[in-house]
This record gives C-alpha cells, sequence and structure tokens, in this order.
C-alpha cells in the first residue's frame, strides 16, 4: 500500500484569500471519497503535517496564527480518493474569534469523513484541551502527536499507547518535518474513514452535581428527539447551557436540523468561509 | 417546517435550564476539560528527572524580548537584511536591465519593423506593455530574490512572535490588541494578507483598528521603491563607503516610522470611531527551530518572489499600455499625460512632490510596484528631455543609478521630493486588492472608506507639512 499520488495542482499560495475564487476551480466534491479535515493548536506544524501528506508545499511559518483561511488538497490511498482541509490553528472550539468559527462550524457542519488533531508532543497538557473539545464533537478522530523529535530533545518520554487508550481515538507519533510517521498516519485515516477502526471518544465526565447532570440529560434527550441522526446531540446541549448564541441560531435557521437529515453538508461549510465582522 | 416548532422548544428549554444552572456553568465546563487534558497528560508523558541546567531557547529568548535589548536588536537585524539586500541587488537589477532593455527592446523594435508593424501597435505593444514589463521584472526581481529568503529563515526560525511581544505592550497601550503585531508582521509582506490575519482577533473593534491600520506596514509592493529611492537620493548625499549602509537605515527609518504610524492612529482610533479597553490574551512563543534552509529558499521563491513578480508584471502590462495611451493621445495639442501631470503641479509642489507622481499614484493604485518606472517615464515626457529614451510614452532604456538620478534631477527633484515620495510611499491609500479585501472582510463600505482615505489625508497631511517646514528653514 503506497501513497500513489498527490493529486491536487492547486497554487502553492491557495491560502491566500486574492486566489481563493482560483482555488476552488477544479474542486470537485464529487470527486472526492473522504473529506478529511485537519485540526490543531497554532504552531503544531499542522501545515507542515498537510504538505507531508499532499505533497504540497504551502509556505510554513514558525509562528501561532499563520493559516487563518482554510487550505485544501488531496491525496490517492489505496483506491480512496481523499480531500484534506487545513483548518485555522486554535486553542479551543468556544468560538470566540472568527478563526475558531471557521475551525469548528467546518468539523460541525462540513462533517467530515476523519478530523486529525495535530498535537504538540513537547505541550501535551494544553494541546489535548482543543483534542477533547474535538473529541466531543465527532467520534471519527485521529490524533497526530506531531514534534516527537523535540519532544526528544527535551527529554520527554510520551506513551502513546497509553494516550490512545486514555482518549479512546488512535494515536500516530509523528516529526511531519522529516516525514517520519506519516504513512502510518494516512493508513490510519483510511482505517477510520472505512470504518475498519471505530473509535470511541472520551467525553468529558459527567460532573458531581446532580442538578447539572440532570439539566444536560434532559436537554440531550430534547435534542435527540428533534433531531434524530445528530451524531453530538450532548454537545449540543452542552453550548446550549453554556449560551452560544451560534448554536442557537443553527437550531433556529434548521442548519442543524439539515445535519440530522444529512443533507448537503459541505455546502452548509461552504457558506460558513465567509467571514463576519459584526460592527 | 416541522422542525421548527422542536427547535423553539429547544430553545425554550435551554433557556429555562440555563437560569438554573447558573452563572456558573461556563467555568465549570472548563474546569472539567481542563482537568481531564491534564490527567490524560500526565498518565502519558515522563518528564526528565532533572530539568537540563542549560535552556538556549530560554537563553536566546531573554535577549531579544528583553526591555533592554529587545528593540535595539530588531533594527540591527531589520537594517542587516536590508543593508545585505541593497549591496546584493545593484549587480544583478544592473544585469537584468542591460538585456531586457538594451538587449531584447531593441530587438521586438526591430522585429515589430521587419514585420511592418503601424507605428502605434508596436508603440504600444514594445514601448507600453513590454517596457514596463521589463522595468517591473528588472527593478523588483533581485531584491525580492535577496529580500524574501532572509525574511522568512527569520520567520522560520521563530523570530517574529518574539518582535509581536516586543509589541505587544505598547499595542495595548493604544488601546489595541497584542495580536494586532502579528497581523503587522504579516502587512510587511502584503497588506492584502495582512487584512485577513487579523481573523486572529476576537475583539470586531480591536479587529477594525488592525484592518484600518495595516497599511502602514510597508509592503512588498513597495519595498522596491524605497530601496531604489533611498539608494539614489540618500546613499549618494553621503560619502560612498557608507552610502549602503545609510539608504538601508532610511529604509528602516520609514519601516520604523510605519510601526510608529500604527500606534499612534491605533491610539487614536480607539479613543475616538472605535473607543474600548484593550483586551488581554497570551501568546505563545514558539520553540526556536533551526531554519530548514534549501526548503526555505524554495517556498520564498515561488510562494513569495515569483508571485509577487507575477502579480506586479500582470499589473504592469495594461498600466504600461495605459501611460503611452495617455503619453501619446493629444488634446487640444497636448497629451493627456501634461495634461493630468500640469493639472496636479501645483497641488504636488504644496506637497513637497510634482504633478508627475501624484500621477503616478493614481495609474498605481492597482500595484504600487510600478510607481518608479511610471514616475520616471513621466518625468522625461514633462522636462522635455531629449536624448534619453525614444520619445513619448517610452520607458526608456536606463544604465545605472546615475542616469536615474540625472533624469530626476531634470525633472526638478530635490532631495525633499525624495524624501517625501518615500514618505508617502508608506502613508497613502492602500492598493485596490488590498481595499478590496477590506471590504471582504469587514462588509462594510463606511469602513472600507475610512481605511482608504485616512491614511491618504495622512500622507498629504505628513509631506504638506515636511515640504513647509523644510522651506521655511531654507532646506530648499
Amino acid at each position: 500500500m503506497t501513497v500513489t499520488d498527490s493529486l491536487s495542482h492547486q497554487s502553492a499560495c491557495a491560502t491566500c484569500p486574492m486566489n481563493r475564487h482560483l482555488e476552488r476551480l477544479g474542486v470537485n466534491m464529487e470527486d472526492w471519497d473522504y473529506v478529511v479535515a485537519l485540526a490543531g493548536n497554532p504552531n503544531t506544524g499542522k501545515s507542515t503535517v498537510f504538505n507531508a501528506l499532499t505533497g504540497l508545499r504551502q509556505h510554513t511559518g514558525n509562528w501561532p496564527g499563520k493559516t487563518v483561511a482554510r487550505a485544501e488538497g488531496g491525496f490517492i490511498y489505496g483506491d480512496k480518493r481523499y480531500k484534506l482541509v487545513d483548518l485555522p490553528g486554535t486553542y479551543s472550539l468556544l468560538a470566540a474569534s472568527v478563526d475558531e468559527e471557521i475551525a469548528r462550524d467546518f468539523i460541525l457542519f462540513g462533517q467530515p469523513d476523519v478530523t486529525v488533531v495535530v498535537v504538540d508532543a513537547t505541550r501535551l497538557e494544553r494541546n489535548l484541551n482543543l483534542a477533547l473539545q474535538v473529541l466531543e464533537i465527532t467520534d471519527k478522530a485521529v490524533i497526530c502527536l506531531n514534534l516527537m523529535d523535540e519532544a526528544k530533545r527535551h527529554g520527554l518520554t510520551i506513551d502513546d499507547r497509553r494516550l490512545a487508550r486514555d482518549l479512546g481515538v488512535p494515536v500516530i507519533p509523528t516529526v511531519a518535518r522529516r516525514g517520519e510517521g506519516i504513512r502510518e498516519l494516512i493508513a490510519m485515516v483510511h482505517d477510520v474513514a472505512t470504518g475498519e477502526v471505530k473509535p470511541r471518544p472520551h467525553r468529558i465526565p459527567a460532573t458531581q452535581d446532580d442538578s447539572l447532570n440532570r439539566a444536560v440529560e434532559r436537554l440531550t434527550g430534547q435534542i435527540q428527539a428533534a433531531f434524530p441522526g445528530l451524531p453530538n446531540a450532548r454537545w449540543v446541549a452542552l453550548r446550549l447551557l453554556d449560551g452560544d448564541a451560534q448554536i442557537e441560531r443553527a437550531i433556529r435557521d434548521g442548519s442543524l436540523g439539515d445535519l440530522s437529515r444529512g443533507t448537503e453538508p459541505q455546502s452548509v461549510a461552504d457558506r460558513l468561509m465567509v467571514a463576519e465582522v459584526h460592527a | 417546517m416541522s422542525a421548527q416548532p422542536a427547535a423553539a422548544d429547544i430553545l425554550k428549554t435551554a433557556g429555562n435550564l440555563r437560569r438554573e444552572v447558573g452563572d456558573g456553568f461556563h467555568d465549570h465546563l472548563v474546569e472539567a476539560l481542563y482537568t481531564d487534558a491534564a490527567q490524560i497528560a500526565d498518565r502519558a508523558v515522563t518528564r526528565p528527572d532533572a530539568p537540563p541546567r542549560f535552556d538556549l531557547d530560554r537563553a536566546i529568548d531573554r535577549l531579544v524580548t528583553s526591555r533592554t535589548w529587545g528593540f535595539p536588536i530588531m533594527v540591527l537585524l531589520l537594517t542587516g537584511v536590508f543593508w545585505l539586500t541593497i549591496q546584493g541587488a545593484n549587480v544583478p537589477s544592473q544585469m537584468l536591465a542591460t538585456l531586457l532593455l538594451d538587449t531584447v527592446h531593441p530587438a521586438l523594435k526591430d522585429l515589430g519593423a521587419a514585420l511592418s508593424f503601424p507605428w502605434w501597435l508596436s508603440g504600444v505593444l514594445f514601448d507600453g506593455a513590454y517596457l514596463a514589463m521589463a522595468w517591473v521584472v528588472s527593478v523588483m526581481l533581485p531584491p525580492m530574490a535577496i529580500f524574501f529568503p532572509m525574511f522568512t529563515l527569520l520567520e522560520d526560525f521563530g523570530y517574529l512572535p518574539r518582535v509581536a511581544f516586543n509589541l505587544d505592550r505598547l499595542f495595548s497601550r493604544a488601546g489595541a490588541h497584542g495580536k494586532q503585531a502579528l497581523s503587522m508582521t504579516m502587512g510587511f509582506g502584503c497588506n492584502a494578507a495582512g487584512v485577513v490575519a487579523t481573523r486572529v482577533i476576537d475583539s470586531p473593534r480591536e479587529r477594525l483598528i488592525a484592518i484600518i491600520t495595516n497599511n502602514f506596514a510597508v509592503c512588498n509592493g513597495r519595498w522596491p521603491t524605497l530601496i531604489m529611492v533611498s539608494t539614489i537620493f540618500i546613499g549618494s548625499a553621503v560619502p560612498a563607503a557608507l552610502a549602503g549602509l545609510v539608504s538601508a537605515l532610511a529604509v528602516v527609518g520609514i519601516a520604523v516610522l510605519g510601526v510608529l504610524l500604527t500606534f499612534a492612529v491605533s491610539w487614536f482610533l480607539s479613543r475616538t470611531m472605535l473607543k474600548g479597553e484593550a483586551s488581554v490574551f497570551s501568546l505563545e512563543l514558539p520553540p526556536y527551530r533551526p531554519p530548514r534552509i534549501l526548503q526555505t529558499l524554495y517556498t520564498s521563491l515561488i510562494d513569495r518572489t515569483i508571485i509577487v513578480l507575477w502579480r506586479a508584471v500582470t499589473m504592469s502590462v495594461p498600466a504600461g499600455i495605459a501611460i503611452w495611451l495617455i503619453s501619446n493621445v493629444s488634446l487640444g495639442g497636448q497629451s493627456i499625460a501634461e495634461h493630468l501631470v500640469t493639472g496636479l503641479d501645483g497641488f504636488g509642489w504644496l506637497l513637497g512632490l510634482n504633478g508627475v507622481i501624484l500621477v503616478a499614484y493614481i495609474v498605481a493604485i492597482p500595484a504600487n510596484e510600478i510607481i518608479i518606472p511610471t514616475v520616471l517615464m513621466l518625468t522625461v515626457l514633462a522636462a522635455g528631455l531629449t536624448g534619453v529614451g525614444e520619445g513619448a510614452g517610452v520607458m526608456f532604456e536606463v544604465e545605472s543609478n546615475t542616469t536615474i538620478r540625472d533624469i530626476l534631477n531634470a525633472g526638478g527633484w530635490t532631495t525633499l521630493t525624495a524624501v517625501n515620495l518615500m514618505l508617502f510611499s508608506l502613508i497613502h491609500n492602500p492598493c485596490s486588492t488590498t481595499i478590496l479585501t477590506i471590504y471582504n472582510e469587514t462588509k462594510s463600505k463606511k469602513w472600507t472608506a475610512v481605511a482608504t482615505l485616512l491614511p491618504l489625508l495622512l500622507g498629504f497631511a505628513v509631506t504638506l507639512t515636511t515640504a513647509t517646514l523644510a522651506r521655511a528653514l531654507g532646506l530648499v
């Protein structure tokens, strides 16, 4: 099994907003078997992983916040065609800023077949905050434990099996800069996309507070009844209890309903590309 | 829609429950998340028994972000980069000019003659479109091919977040968001990209400030103008041994002035049109990474140099045609260009500039890159120089910077003109791509207009002041 070819012929500056209209040309959604989202904290080497997976040479910079829009590329593995979407690097998915909103909306409404969370092995705890939030939204996730060389340089040893067991999703250690572990990552993305591997992700446990738990349960039940088939009713309930205005809007305008019926999630995600400034 | 009543029900239940669970819910959620993350990380990671005695990253950080040394090091690095650019670009620039202007251009003219092209066709194609493009390539390619890889190496190494860290305190004092340092740094490459980069800023108020002031970061299109004018006028005013260094310092001075203006205008906006408190944020300083030299060279040459150059070339072709046309189409015995230049000369004089420069800035709204070629062409036309170039609207061949200086002197240029051109290059309206991007990001005509006109008016004010002062002091 090999990576047969890099599919994409996009220009290297596909992230550039000026070229967005060009970038979309030729990206025909019908042609893709699976959509893979790439999430992660800023400066974890996400763009490097993106390049390693697609064979593209997007400019990567050693500073947080380099990718603010989505970059897209693709690869073929086995006989399946994968479309890879590089999301902006964020510390959380609570959607405080436009880049967090873009990342979260894509994972939620874009319903990627697999979400790869790129994690900085040298700053595991902080990176897991984001990873856990992703796992609240989607089951189909793979953790890419990147920058293993720097972890080693700092004398850190990381038990990736233990991590995989605790998180309930596959964990692949990589050094994306040198291409180490990329083959394994692609194989695992394939397994999760095709359903050969079914992750059962860790969910933030119910709290000690009974009244809180009852509130979450009641709302979750009601959401499940209204939107059967929604993969993350509990997360939606948590967001509503937290007063998340965007999720409220998604319920009101029916886009959450679209998700539960499985209609055209991609077109919804594309609409969300337009960043809004509420000024 | 059957989902609508259910949706309303859900929102109602959620509203009621939210009141029940109270305000602590958010903190509760975040705490649960952090606790889990900490526990899981703790089980997976084994740390070394003793921390390493010497941490190189931290030692470098202490130096480059120190209150005393942070800014001097920044200026020193920038000056070094520009000095290398100015010194290194001279020779290849002239080689390219010789090839494209002295060899290829006459060959093309001969070809046109051989194919018996009418004069206007050969004029539009070879004297307009081709020469504009050849100019842009020979003026821009060498400095970009040196500047971008060096800048990218600094970026790859991890220095840029330290710049942001140094500037953060100043930004918050100006009532702006510290992350504006990042979008500003991005703007040093391309303002349109910088405007998009403001998406990392959460608060709409602070994001607008960052968008409006991004134009004060000198972009790719303006570096060549600054470097060239500085080399010709500032560098030649000092002994030859110091010329390179002084020119580099003048360019850095303009860039630093841009940063100061960013603070000043941010401060002004946050106290007038966009009132509010600065929000707090934490900036992560990434580890220093040894730059991958070859890959950096590749990506900075392909991603930046070639793409920026391509944009300049595609913009220069129609601009070259436009210049040729306005120079050769006459109304009442004078060409359109002459009408425009004489019309704007008075206002230009007040600003310490001239009509030629103002016309050039109108022609160059799509791309600042073509300012210098346009200025030279129009100067020859306006000054009625003979013996240089090939007549009206022809972007002529120029062998060296000395020749350029002679032409500009004949056009009535003084050191004041050069200084004010550099200032105006920093402080004027953004290019059309950036204006469009600002509109796309803000979706507001009002803020797009503010972002466009504010720097332009400020540029008029600044150049008017320096010109008036210089004249009052008898410097010119």
